[in-house]
Parts: structure tokens; sequence; C-alpha cells
């Protein structure tokens, strides 16, 4: 990795940020008033997902230095166990959960194995190999849909209720989870394990030296990343009750990297800013006009070239660093 | 079988020579600059884009190739000098973004532009045809000529890298840039050329492919995907090794898609094989790259000083 360190933000912008984000995500389903109607909630319930998915990835991109090119598999493999589930009877949301993080573990931890032996460009292009791979096993799941995808007749049911039914039910479990992410994501990065694992970013050589095994902790983390990411996969194919290979494409994969980034990395909540933002300037752009990556694309561009560190990095203040 | 066999294999060195193209410029661009340009695979776009338009102002093909040739070469120069100059040195996933917006904002451009509609490019009459390989064997003449001009630019390309002045300098740029500044050479121009020729090469696969396929907004995306391997397969900063890479990827996955289903039956049955085959046969090139990385995580022929 080129480029110099930087310095991580501060810790109190870093909370502020998230305590400020989560009491307005909170209190938005109760702004009726205000014009929020169904339409927002989903969209809403869909920038969360997203952004599970996106601090999942960026547990292990910021904080590890492991840039994953196919972490899309992930949000596929929980996407897929909630659709397989569903269509097989298991309609349990739990087991349906279960079922998702212990393939997303396996998959994870067989393929890590692997990545690990790699580093650098080689470690994202093999990321990419692996995640291609599941892709064009989703695409040959002919008795799922295959390359059409699987519609789900029924959303996942809790104790055999219909509870994820309702809208905002369903929203507030997906805040629940965001919320839950994004506390074991800074829990793990101010422990023992994580402090050894933004070291490893730094200078594996050390770390080693220390006697910690690096290549077991990045495969722990990794691991872990994994099942948060299955976790939003499986909320994602809840909430459009619809999944194909298209959720484990490697443009997906791209576009997570690109939220994390654009956010900011290493900081949890610019994985999250960075989503919200990502999938909001596309909505509300595409309101505007057709052509919004025209204009979308020159704002990735200049958020590089003025500021650094993502737009989290705006907050240090001093587009700098 | 054997026919089809000769068949495929002359797609899969047209395919894979074409791919050589885009990723030679794209592994120098990495290998010199340590710059992740994924704005490489939108120049190979651009360059199918300005061939049809070219070629349809001048009503002819070679015309229209001379022209589009140094529209893309200013096109490369001129997102060199507004941006990427500007990210040299920034980590590689500030580039990832910033070149990523580059795509959007192309992809989206040429449908303003061109509309969402794909074109086609005519093929010109001294290309069109079919050449009689051997009895009940035909094969299009413009592959044919598609294969003779990416073998004819890749010798042309051997002789500059290995053979000039400016050779010599990318290769050394391509081993340790910092030190070839240090030796007195303006880097900055270097850089500027290197990212200028290289989009002219990938404009150059574009304006060549694009009689054959379809010219649509979006076509470089793949094609991008498919050069990364090819040149972590062949090694970052290797002409040769994407040479090789090149047409490794080229034929695998066309003689995989092809045969690979066939060569299953054989072992796992009938039914089993039409279901496994097709899967197995588009993770071929990527099974190949992660054994590759496996075992060589610097690739196949990496630039010296780099393995």
């Amino acid at each position: 990795m080129s480029g110099q360190p930087l310095p991580a933000p501060r810790r109190t912008a870093v909370l502020v940020t998230l305590a400020i984000l989560f009491a307005v995500l909170a209190a938005l389903p109760w702004l009726g008033a205000l014009g929020v109607k169904g339409y927002v909630l989903s969209f809403a319930t869909r920038m969360m997902i997203f952004a599970i998915a996106a601090v999942s990835l960026d547990f292990i991109l910021g904080f590890g230095g492991l840039v994953s090119f196919g972490h899309a598999a992930y949000l596929g493999i929980g996407a897929y166990a909630a659709g397989i589930m569903v269509a097989e009877g298991q309609e349990d949301a739990f087991f349906g959960l279960a079922v998702a993080l212990v393939v997303a573990a396996g998959f994870a931890a067989a393929t890590g194995a692997i990545a690990m032996r790699t580093k650098g460009v080689a470690f994202i292009m093999i990321t990419l190999a692996f995640g291609q791979m599941a892709y064009f096993v989703a695409n040959a799941l002919s008795e799922y849909g295959g390359s059409d995808g699987l519609t789900l007749w029924t959303r996942s049911t809790v104790f055999g209720q219909k509870l994820l039914k309702a809208e905002t039910v369903f929203y507030y479990v997906v805040l629940g989870c965001l919320v839950a992410c994004t506390a074991l994501v800074l829990a793990l990065t101010e422990s023992r394990f994580g402090r050894a694992l933004r070291a490893s970013r730094e200078n594996p050589a050390r770390v080693a030296a220390l006697g910690y095994d690096v290549d077991r902790i990045r495969l722990a983390a990794y691991v872990v990343s994994a099942m948060l990411c299955a976790v939003a996969g499986f909320l994602l194919a809840n909430q459009s009750s619809f999944v194909s290979p298209g959720v484990m494409s490697w443009q997906r994969s791209g576009e997570l990297i690109v939220m994390v980034v654009l956010g900011g990395m290493g900081t949890v909540a610019g994985a999250i800013v960075g989503a919200f933002a990502f999938l909001l300037l596309e909505e509300l752009l595409s309101l505007v006009t057709v052509h919004w990556k025209l204009v979308f694309g020159p704002f990735l561009v200049l958020v590089v070239l003025l500021g650094r560190g993502g737009l989290m990095g705006f907050l240090r203040g001093g587009g700098r660093g | 079988m054997s026919t089809l066999l000769i068949v495929q294999t002359l797609n899969g060195l047209q395919f894979g020579l074409m791919l050589f193209l885009v990723a030679a410029g794209l592994t120098l661009v990495f290998g010199v600059m340590d710059f992740i340009n994924l704005a490489h695979g939108v120049q190979y776009m651009l360059g199918a884009y300005l061939m049809a338009l070219f070629a349809g102002l001048t009503g002819s093909f070679g015309l229209g190739l001379l022209l589009a040739l140094p529209a893309a070469l200013a096109s490369g120069l001129l997102l060199e000098a507004l941006i990427f100059r500007r990210l040299y040195g920034r980590d590689h996933l500030d580039q990832v973004l910033a070149t990523f917006g580059i795509i959007l904002f192309l992809n989206e451009g040429v449908k303003v532009a061109f509309g969402a509609a794909p074109l086609s490019v005519p093929m010109p009459d001294w290309l069109s045809g079919s050449f009689r390989i051997a009895d009940g064997l035909l094969y299009p003449v413009y592959r044919l000529a598609i294969i003779a001009a990416g073998l004819g630019t890749a010798l042309l390309l051997w002789i500059v890298v290995e053979r000039t002045r400016f050779g010599m300098l990318v290769r050394a740029g391509a081993t340790n840039a910092p030190m070839v500044s240090a030796l007195g050479v303006d880097v900055q121009r270097l850089f500027m050329l290197v990212a200028g020729f290289g989009a002219m090469l990938a404009g150059f696969a574009g304006a060549m492919v694009s009689p054959i396929l379809s010219v649509e907004p979006g076509m470089g995306d793949s094609v991008l995907i498919l050069a990364f391997v090819v040149i972590v397969i062949g090694g970052i900063g290797s002409v040769r090794g994407a040479f090789i890479g090149a047409l490794v990827v080229g034929l695998a996955d066309t003689l995989g898609r092809s045969f690979g289903t066939d060569l299953l039956k054989a072992a796992l049955g009938a039914s089993a094989a039409t279901r496994v085959g097709p899967a197995l046969a588009s993770m071929l090139i990527y099974i190949v790259m992660a054994a590759v990385l496996f075992f060589r995580p610097a690739g196949l022929f990496p630039a010296r000083g780099r393995g």
C-alpha cells in the first residue's frame, strides 16, 4: 500500500457521528407528519443493510489492511441462505440466519486460509477469484432460479410469527442489527485482538516478533467480517423478497469497497456514512436526472482530490489531514 | 471436433491478443507509476466509440482507425494531465475510488453523446468474407486480421520496450521508479507518455473489435477485470508476462466454454456434466489465477527486481 497512513480521526468524532446517525434513524418512522412514507422507510432499511455490509468490510479493510474484492460473496451467501431456506419450507429466521452464518464462516475459513498466503494486490485478486467462483456457483443453482434468481414468497418468521412482515418492525430489526454490528466491530477493534490486527496492518513483522500469529489473527478477522456481511445478505433477501446471482457480482464487491473508501476507512462510522452517501446520492441524483452518474462520478473524483481519508476525513478539519 | 478445435483455438487467440492490448497498458501504468487505473477499461470502450464516430464520418474503416488512434492517445494524455498525476503516490484505494468515478462519468458520457443503444461499425469490404484454412474449414478474414494486428502490435511493443531508450526507461521505472527519477530522468513526462500510449493501445483494441462486437456503454467493464486477471497472472509491470497471461486467459476461457462440458461428460456422466460444466468453464480463468497466485504470488514473470 502506498501513501502515508493517516492519523485516526478523533474517537469522539466517530462516536458523535454514530450517535447522531442512530438517533436520526431511530426517529425516522415517527416522522410521518413530515411525509415519511413506506417508500422512505424501505429505502432507509436498504441503506442500513448496505451499511452493515460496509461496516463488516471496513473491519478487515480499514483495520486489517486486507482489501477483499470478493466480499459480495458473503452478501450472496446470506441472501441465498434466506432464499433457499424459505423455498425449502424452513421459514424460521433464526434457523436461516444460523445457516447463513455457518456457511459464510466455512467459505471464509477455507478461502481465507488460502488467500492469507498472498498480500497486497495479489490478495485483492485472489479474493476476487473466490468471489467469482461463488458467483458462478449461484448461477448454476438451477433448482433455485439459476441466473434468473429466486423469489421469496414470504419473509422469514420469528417463532412462527410473521413479525418481520410489518415494514416498521423490520426497519427496527435492521437498525438493531446495524447498531449491534457497529458496537461489536468497535469493541473488537479496541480489544487485544483488534489492536494486534491494526498493528499487523502497519507492520506485520513486528507483530509477529511480539509472539502473535499474524495469519491467524487476520484469518479470524476475515471470518468474523464474512459472518457480519452474511447477516446483511440475509436481511437484504428478506427485504427485497428476491435474491439473484447479481448480489454477488464483482461490481457489488467493488461498490462495497467504494462505500468504505468514500466514507473513510478504518473508522466504522465512515463505512456507514459512505454507504448512506453512496445510496442516497444515487437515489437523489436520479430523481433530478437520468444521467446522475455524470454528477456522481466527478463527485467521487473530487472527494479523493480535495480530501484525504474520505468523507470522515473532512471531519478532522482541513481536507489535507 | 478437430475443425471446431482449430476454430476455437483461433477465437481464443484472437480474444487473448485483444486482452493483451488492454493489459499491456494496464500493467505498465501499474508497474511504472504504482497506479491502479480502473479507468483503463473505459479507454477500450472509448476506442470503440471513437472508431464508430470517425468510421461513420469518413465512411472508411482505415481513415476511421487513423483518426481514432490519435484521439484515443489524446484522451489518455488528457486524463493523465487532469486527474491521474494528482493520484500517483496516493493510497491504492484512493486511486480505486477516483478512477471508479471516471468509469461512471465516461460510461454515462458516451450514453449522452451517442445514445444508450448499441452502435455497430461496418466491416471493411476488403476484410470481410472468409478464408479457407483447410477443406471444409472457413474462418472470417476479419478475425485473422485482428490476430495479425495483435501479433504485430505485440512485436512492435516488444521492440519499443526492449530495444529503445524510452523502453529502457519504462523497464527501469517498472523496477524502481524513484531511482529513475533520482538519475535525472523527467519522470513526469515518462509517466504521461506511458499513460497516453497505454490508453492508445486499449483504444486500438476497442477499435479493432468494434466491427464484430456491439459498441455500447459499459463494454469495457468486463474487459477491465479480465485485464487485471491477465496482469496478475503475468506479473505486474511485465509486458512479456501480460502477453503470456493474455494468451492463457483467452485460450482457457474460449476452449473451456467450448469443450469443458464435453470433457467432463467422460468423467462425470452426461447429466452431471451439463449441470457443472458451464459453471466450471466460467470459473476456469479464476481457478487458474488463484492457483498462480497461490504458488507464485508475484505472478509468472514479475518485472525484474520485484519478484
